[in-house]
């Protein structure tokens, strides 16, 4: 686009070369810091899977038997995050994008945004506070008539602390992701396959049906995959609401719910000492490794279709 | 809809409006279920006692306004329709569910945060205060510093960067670079902490490090990809034909970046950054690792813990003292304030790309 045609090569300033040199260097320092953190993590991981298991923190018999019930509690609360979020997200992006007048249409647009920019410990402080309180009535009457399903096994918690409680905090955390993602992807419908519905006489939900979601696909399963990322990391929602223990099960409204990676460091790491620390960077590791291969999925579907930016 | 049709319509039938509800229907059928569903919860706070459950109320009567308009329409218009009905209210109806935690996350903040909301919090740290009293200037202050120390970390990186990928970059590196941007866009908080305990633990040979640079490291690598991708946005926008006039001139490439391109997108580039700032400011988790937390103030990012706004509104929830409320309050101000930040940032950010975003005639 920019550069002249080969026969008539403009002479290179020292200037252009180290101005050029050093926007290259800047974008190498992000990939050398992308290898930074995986090469230390693994370092001051590699002392835990060498060391005698029973000296890790509560003495199991393996480093795994360790972050089994961690990883398990870590994508059981995400994936219930994001099965509470997911509909809204794309309910609330068609609402923005297809529903909404459009004079106010962007305004409803910064709303949602305000869901994103609330710090995730205030979400923390709100999730024990406020949510938590309001939803034990509900719990106890979950477990008393539906407690024959297993994920309403009595006793129901007392604090209403529970993984469902987490679960509700997170999925707040994540609508904005998934919204703004798939908003930005049903915009951009092509204006005549909407109005090619219209002229078949479709109603306004049968042209979403036909026109808007197919069109969109990709990118609402890509947005759904980087809001399951991001309730993956999540640690502050977990580290406050959460009454953790160690344990793997389905029960959504009891008093013994599996911790998550993020939220065990955060609860752990401030007082953790010697070989402690390593194996909190270990199962660290192990969160950085299964947020990345989501990522890295999510971001291989968007690239498949140009059109999507994805990112904001 | 046809204009030539005779003014006098009532009493005659239009077959194109027929087996249509009126305009007014559902917002008719809203308000009375409302109406009901008030009048229900009423009683139900009559018998039973307690606060009167206004959200409840409103949340079961727009369920009940969903399924109303179903049937109603499925009568007189048809299956059609009312699916379309349906789907229309449903729309609506996540739009307000997702309002509720927002207008209620708010509303506590701003009435629970007020007790202390006073001069004594903003002039005073948690040296020697047990209980009653204190307040966050230090944490106040450590966020200015982490974040600011990050800001200028964030800004030189993300913006080289994006400037490489918008006006260098071909071939497999820029490729690279864009996916692995991406990528970190996904690094969980806590990943970015633990990884500067790591760097810098190792590094230093300190096992049990903690300080607010490395915090400002983390917050960095959260910092840049937003940054990067923001920029880039804006660097792509400046309309081409300026880079070859400047060229044209005989201008250098660097000289046409540094006078022509990068003054053109200041304004979107600054409201990326302030947004990429309002993003990091909040963050705990990787504070809470390396940054660490103290009661006294410190304005030495290279030596020793530094407090920051939200490791002190989990530390004040965490490790309360005897007088349980007390450090609740001050939690709550912390996070008030907290929230203030941010929403100022946002709106710094709109405003300047109000203000300055050149006028590109569109």
């Amino acid at each position: 686009m920019t550069t002249a045609p080969p026969r008539t090569r403009a002479a290179l300033r020292p200037a252009d070369r180290v101005f050029a040199g050093s926007t290259r260097t800047a974008g190498i320092l992000i990939l050398v810091a992308l290898a930074a953190v995986a090469i230390f993590l693994v370092a001051e991981s590699a002392p835990v899977f060498v060391a005698d298991p029973a000296d890790l923190p509560r003495s199991p018999s393996s480093f795994w038997e360790y972050v089994g019930p961690l990883v398990f509690g870590t994508i059981w609360a995400a994936f219930l995050a994001l099965l509470f979020a997911f509909p809204l997200s794309i309910g609330i992006a068609l609402f923005i994008s297809h529903y909404a007048p459009r004079r106010i249409a962007q305004g409803l647009g910064y709303v949602i945004d305000l869901l994103a920019a609330v710090p995730s410990v205030v979400y923390g402080l709100w999730g024990v506070k406020v949510l938590a309180p309001v939803l034990v009535p509900f719990y106890d009457t979950l477990t008393a008539n539906l407690g024959w399903l297993p994920l309403f096994t009595p006793p129901a918690s007392g604090t209403g602390r529970t993984i469902l409680t987490v679960a509700i905090v997170l999925a707040v955390m994540i609508i904005p992701i998934i919204t703004a993602l798939s908003r930005e992807v049903f915009l951009q419908t092509p204006t005549l396959h909407e109005e090619a519905a219209y002229a078949l006489g479709a109603t306004r939900f049968e042209m979403i049906q036909m026109a808007v979601l197919p069109f969109g696909r990709p990118g609402i399963i890509s947005a759904a995959m980087l809001g399951l990322g991001r309730a993956l990391g999540e640690t502050m929602v977990v580290a406050m609401v959460l009454s953790p223990a160690v344990v793997i099960s389905f029960v959504l409204t009891g008093s013994q719910n599996p911790n998550t990676i993020a939220g065990n460091i955060a609860l752990n790491f401030p007082e953790a000492s010697g070989i402690a620390v390593n194996t909190l960077i270990a199962t660290g590791l192990i969160l950085f490794v299964i947020t990345l291969l989501i990522n890295s999925l999510a971001r291989y579907i968007v690239n498949r279709r140009k059109a999507f930016s994805g990112a904001n | 809809m046809t204009t030539t049709a005779p003014p006098r319509t009532e009493g005659i039938t239009n077959s194109l409006t027929a087996g249509r509800l009126p305009g007014y229907a559902p917002w008719a059928l809203l308000a009375a279920s409302w109406a009901v569903l008030g009048i229900v919860f009423l009683f139900v706070q009559m018998s039973g006692g307690g606060d009167y459950n206004i959200v409840g109320a409103v949340f079961l009567g727009t369920i009940v306004f969903d399924v109303l308009i179903f049937v109603v329409s499925a009568l007189v218009e048809g299956r059609r329709q009312a699916r379309d009905r349906l789907v229309t209210s449903l729309v609506a109806t996540a739009f307000i569910i997702a309002l509720l935690p927002l207008i209620s996350l708010l509303f506590t903040v701003a009435v629970s945060g007020a007790a202390r909301f006073d001069l004594t919090f903003f002039a005073s740290s948690m040296r020697n205060i047990v209980g009653e009293g204190g307040g966050g200037l230090h944490a106040i202050v450590g966020t200015l510093f982490i974040t600011g120390m990050a800001t200028l970390i964030s800004v030189p990186v993300g913006l080289l960067t994006a400037i490489y990928l918008v006006e260098y970059g071909r071939g497999a590196l820029a490729r690279a670079i864009t996916f692995f941007v991406d990528v970190m866009t996904g690094i969980p908080s806590i990943v970015a902490g633990l990884f500067a305990f790591a760097l810098f633990s190792l590094l230093l040979d300190d096992p049990g490090i903690r300080f607010g640079f490395g915090g400002s490291i983390a917050l960095s690598l959260l910092m840049i990809p937003v940054v990067v991708r923001s920029s880039e946005e804006m660097l792509r926008i400046v309309p081409n034909e300026l880079r070859e006039a400047s060229y044209a001139l005989g201008v250098p490439k660097w000289l046409t970046i540094v006078k022509v391109v990068i003054p053109t997108s200041v304004a979107g580039i600054a409201t990326g950054v302030t947004l990429a700032i309002s993003r990091v400011i909040g963050e705990t988790a990787p504070l809470l690792l390396i940054a660490g937390f103290t009661t006294s103030m410190n304005y030495d990012l290279f030596d020793s813990r530094m407090m920051t706004l939200p490791v002190f509104v989990y530390n004040q929830y965490a490790n309360p003292g005897t007088d349980v409320q007390v450090y609740l309050d001050r939690a709550w101000t912390a996070a008030l304030t907290l929230i203030l930040i941010v929403m100022l940032l946002n709106l710094v950010a709109r405003l300047i790309a109000r203000i300055f975003s050149p006028k590109l005639g569109r």
